[in-house]
């Protein structure tokens, strides 16, 4: 079914090098033959690109006939750049903000480019940040961490210590509560940049808490909560979950394989599998052990979800099971009918993912996706579903199911539970509409 | 159970990080913390007020503290002159006996356009230990016990709740937690807090025919078709697809999609996006500041308007275009604001 070879290859058209408009899409669907040429010359400026047009008609590809000058010069050295960076013709894919989402640079978000990612592991440059009060690069020499509270001996480490202690790498998924946040409502913004990229997903190295709390001796019958509290301004504290605490957190100081960026709380922070990223806390200097949830600002005033009857919850932390498909998505041009392969990611942070579903007739039929390998616990999954677009309106939508069984809800059915004020915790289904004219739209179904 | 796996699981890293581990327990490593350093890191306040530091600080000195450190950004009602957001306001005398606020509710007839601080607020403890240790914002833990007391004082002042002359103080804030409008109003009968808890929303199983008819019942409006910029230029240039082009006129926009300029003079507008400032200042439009056309036009033919403009960018300030002040932007490189007042300067957007 979702088989490449038994899958009609559409005509694939040689897309020229530039942006197609609207109209292009237009011209491509009323007259395919001379859309080629069209477009090329519409691309004013481009007398070249129009010159290989015609070339391609008669002898063939100039890009091939004419040697390009990597191919006939010297390239640049080795070390010429001692720290590499993305090629500049992958300039567009930048972190960015969402306009009038926040007041103030520095207490914002900046929103992941999930559009162009491919696999699971975001790149350390591109990660999502949230910063309270701004960033910073701190002088790991000297960072300390403490743990104090219900141990009977109060510790304190430098990142000396941590970084001697034995250590795991673990990879897991990070999404901001709000993520998807502006959506509760209605449609609010175009891509999936936007909708869905306060995720980030990393592999991460550090310390397992448990080892650490063991070594301060940690009081197990009176324990139920503990603080992590960070070194900079905006001193975040969240409170965690003991079972959490003593499962799988993380104080991690390694992000795909080198250290913690400054965005990210270089040198160290806390990484909570599963959980909101604000538990994530960044410059993480303390994890005092406690016996009370301690309401800190953040989870008191903020990330708690309204309900319809002003109830404000609260302590609401775990991701729970959501995919979204990254192409086609929100804000792209299909170029033309035919072929395309629909991809995506899938996460749940209670567990792993077991199967993601794709409709693309707005959820009246639904056919299993491909999972791809590594399907690991608390971290994004990667699908596949082979698609062959007839050119006209489809409605694309992925449907997860996490390894306890739970399925990712409708915008309806969690509207109809939560209401349209929760701000945080949208894991509903996204909706992508490919129209007639291959450009593909953030809906939502009513 | 979890503590018997974890166990295990220790055990089982432990030997196959390395062998000598085994033998001397995973860590050991970190030295006792002296009492000094725990009580100098140690400030959390918990809502039984357990670390609260014993001292008081009347509303009065709190007015002095808000007028001299707060009121910039937070407005001089706590109203935060729509910058950021709202601390006081929305609460009653009712909410203060039913410990809910009514405002809150779905379609309440005085609910407030924006939620405040104090109608979410349900433990004071909160208050207390968030301004102690994350405000003023540009300055955090530099306010005296006093100070947070008093001015902790003036913010409930502000809302009501304790009078002009109060003096809040560690042996009477337990009396006027009890009166916080939304005490009684949070819950945590939900699905989010421990891995094992149901989830209180179920997506459907079904895979044939599941629904009927597919009706769009919301999409983005034409006019916000740009209000993120061009998408063209938030998309690869190779692939399976391309980003829209939302950039002028919508009919004839076939662009060239090719990578800005690479070379190191800074893209001012880029400047501009990655510092925020387009959060606020539209080129053509006013949003929360004047568009930035019609700041270029006001300053046409000042005087050093670079420099003008830089200091102004730099400090901020207020009551030249209206009641919203505009923060300081001290965090901005000088270099990223040069180039951006030049770029102000010369008005080619
Ligand atoms: C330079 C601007 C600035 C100044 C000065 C400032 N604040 Fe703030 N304040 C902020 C910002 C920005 C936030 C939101 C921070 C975040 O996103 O976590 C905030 C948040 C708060 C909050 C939490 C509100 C809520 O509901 O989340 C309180 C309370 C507060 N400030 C009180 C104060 C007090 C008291 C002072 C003076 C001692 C002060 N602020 C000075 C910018 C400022
Ligand atoms: C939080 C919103 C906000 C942000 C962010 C912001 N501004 Fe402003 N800006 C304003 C407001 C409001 C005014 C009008 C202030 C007034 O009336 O005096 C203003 C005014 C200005 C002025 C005119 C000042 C005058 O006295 O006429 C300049 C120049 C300016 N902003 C540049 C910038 C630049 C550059 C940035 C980014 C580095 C920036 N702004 C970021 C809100 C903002």
């Amino acid at each position: 079914m979702n088989d490449f070879n038994s899958t009609q290859m559409g005509r694939l058209q040689k897309a020229p090098e530039f942006f197609l408009s609207r109209e292009a899409m237009t011209l491509s669907r009323d007259d395919r033959r001379s859309f080629l040429r069209r477009a090329f010359v519409a691309a004013s400026g481009v007398a070249a690109a129009a010159a290989g047009g015609r070339a391609l008609a008669s002898e063939g590809d100039p890009a091939i006939l004419k040697l390009p000058t990597h191919s006939t010069g010297l390239g640049a050295p080795v070390a010429a750049k001692g720290y590499g960076t993305p090629s500049k013709y992958e300039e567009n894919l930048q972190r960015r903000e969402s306009p009038g989402l926040t007041r103030v640079s520095a207490a914002s978000v900046s929103f992941a480019p999930l559009q162009g990612f491919f696999g699971i592991i975001t790149p350390s440059g591109l990660h999502f940040e949230r910063h309270h009060q701004g960033f910073w690069d701190i002088d790991p020499r000297q960072h300390r961490f403490m743990i104090n509270g219900l141990v009977k001996t109060p510790k304190v480490f430098t990142m000396d210590d941590l970084m001697r202690m034995p250590c795991v790498s673990r990879m897991h998924f990070i999404e901001c509560g709000a993520n998807t946040g502006m959506e509760w409502g209605n449609v609010a913004v175009p891509t999936v940049q936007y909708t869905h990229g306060m995720l980030s997903c990393c592999e991460f190295t550090g310390v397992p808490l448990k080892w650490l709390l063991d070594d301060c001796g940690i009081d197990l019958k009176k324990a139920k909560y503990v603080l992590a509290e960070g070194a900079d301004g905006s001193g975040m504290t969240r409170t965690i979950n003991l079972a959490n605490a003593l499962d799988d957190v993380m104080v991690a100081y390694g992000m795909n394989g080198e250290m913690l960026r400054p965005e990210n709380g270089y040198p160290l922070r806390l990484v909570v599998p599963g959980v909101q990223g604000v538990s994530w806390v960044k410059y993480l200097r303390r994890i005092e052990v406690g016996d009370m949830p301690y309401a800190a600002k953040d989870e008191n005033l903020h990330y708690v979800d309204l309900l319809p009857d002003g109830a404000l919850r609260t302590y609401t932390s775990i991701q729970e099971v959501k995919s979204v498909i990254t192409t086609p998505s929100g804000g792209q041009v299909l170029l033309d009918k035919g072929f395309y392969a629909i991809t995506g990611i899938a996460w749940s942070g209670r567990g792993k993912i077991r199967r993601v579903e794709i409709s693309t007739d707005g959820g009246k039929n639904w056919k299993d996706a491909r999972l791809e390998t590594p399907v690991l616990d608390k971290c994004l999954t990667r699908f596949n579903f082979n698609w062959t677009w007839n050119g006209s309106d489809a409605i694309l939508q992925s449907r997860a199911t996490d390894s306890t069984g739970h399925i990712q809800p409708t915008m309806t059915a969690l509207r109809a539970a939560r209401g349209t004020r929760s701000t945080y915790h949208n894991n509903s289904i996204q909706s992508w509409l490919v129209s007639a004219n291959g450009e593909v739209s953030n809906v939502q179904l009513a | 159970m979890f503590s018997l796996r974890n166990c295990f699981s220790v055990f089982i890293a432990a030997l196959t990080t390395c062998a000598a581990v085994v033998n001397a327990t995973p860590s050991s490593l970190g030295r006792p913390a002296t009492p000094a350093e725990i009580k100098a890191w140690d400030i959390d306040v918990r809502p039984d007020f357990k670390g609260l530091p014993a001292g008081s600080g009347s509303v009065k000195l709190g007015q002095e503290v808000w007028e001299a450190k707060c009121e910039s950004c937070h407005g001089v009602f706590g109203e935060s002159n729509e910058v950021f957001t709202p601390i006081a306001g929305g609460t009653t005398k009712a909410d203060m006996t039913s410990g809910r606020v009514s405002g809150m509710v779905l379609g309440a007839k005085n609910a407030a356009a924006q939620r405040t601080t104090l109608m979410k607020l349900s433990e004071l403890s909160t208050l207390w230990d968030y301004i102690n240790r994350a405000m003023p914002w540009n300055n955090p833990k530099t306010l005296t016990t006093e100070e947070v007391y008093a001015v902790t004082a003036y913010v409930l002042h502000l809302g009501d709740i304790v009078p002009a002359d109060f003096v809040l103080s560690d042996k009477n804030i337990r009396e006027v937690q009890k009166t916080l409008p939304n005490r009684n109003g949070k819950t945590r009968q939900h699905g989010l807090w421990n891995v094992g808890d149901k989830p209180d929303v179920q997506g459907d199983k079904c895979v044939a025919n599941c629904v009927k008819a597919t009706t769009i019942g919301s999409s983005l409006p034409d006019y916000a078709r740009n209000a993120h910029g061009n998408l063209a230029d938030q998309h690869r240039l190779i692939g399976a697809v391309r980003g829209l082009n939302t950039a002028g006129a919508v009919a004839s926009n076939v662009t060239a999609n090719t990578p800005k300029s690479t070379s190191s003079t800074p893209d001012p507008l880029k400047l501009a996006q990655q510092h925020a400032c387009t959060a606020c200042h539209g080129v053509a439009n006013k949003l929360l500041g004047p568009s930035l056309t019609e700041i270029h036009k006001k300053y046409a033919g000042t005087v050093d308007v670079v420099s003008v403009l830089a200091a102004k960018i730099k400090a901020g300030g207020s009551g030249v275009w209206g009641a919203i002040p505009m923060p300081a932007q001290a965090h901005v490189p000088d270099a990223d604001i040069q180039a951006i007042a030049a770029w102000l300067a010369a008005g080619k957007f």
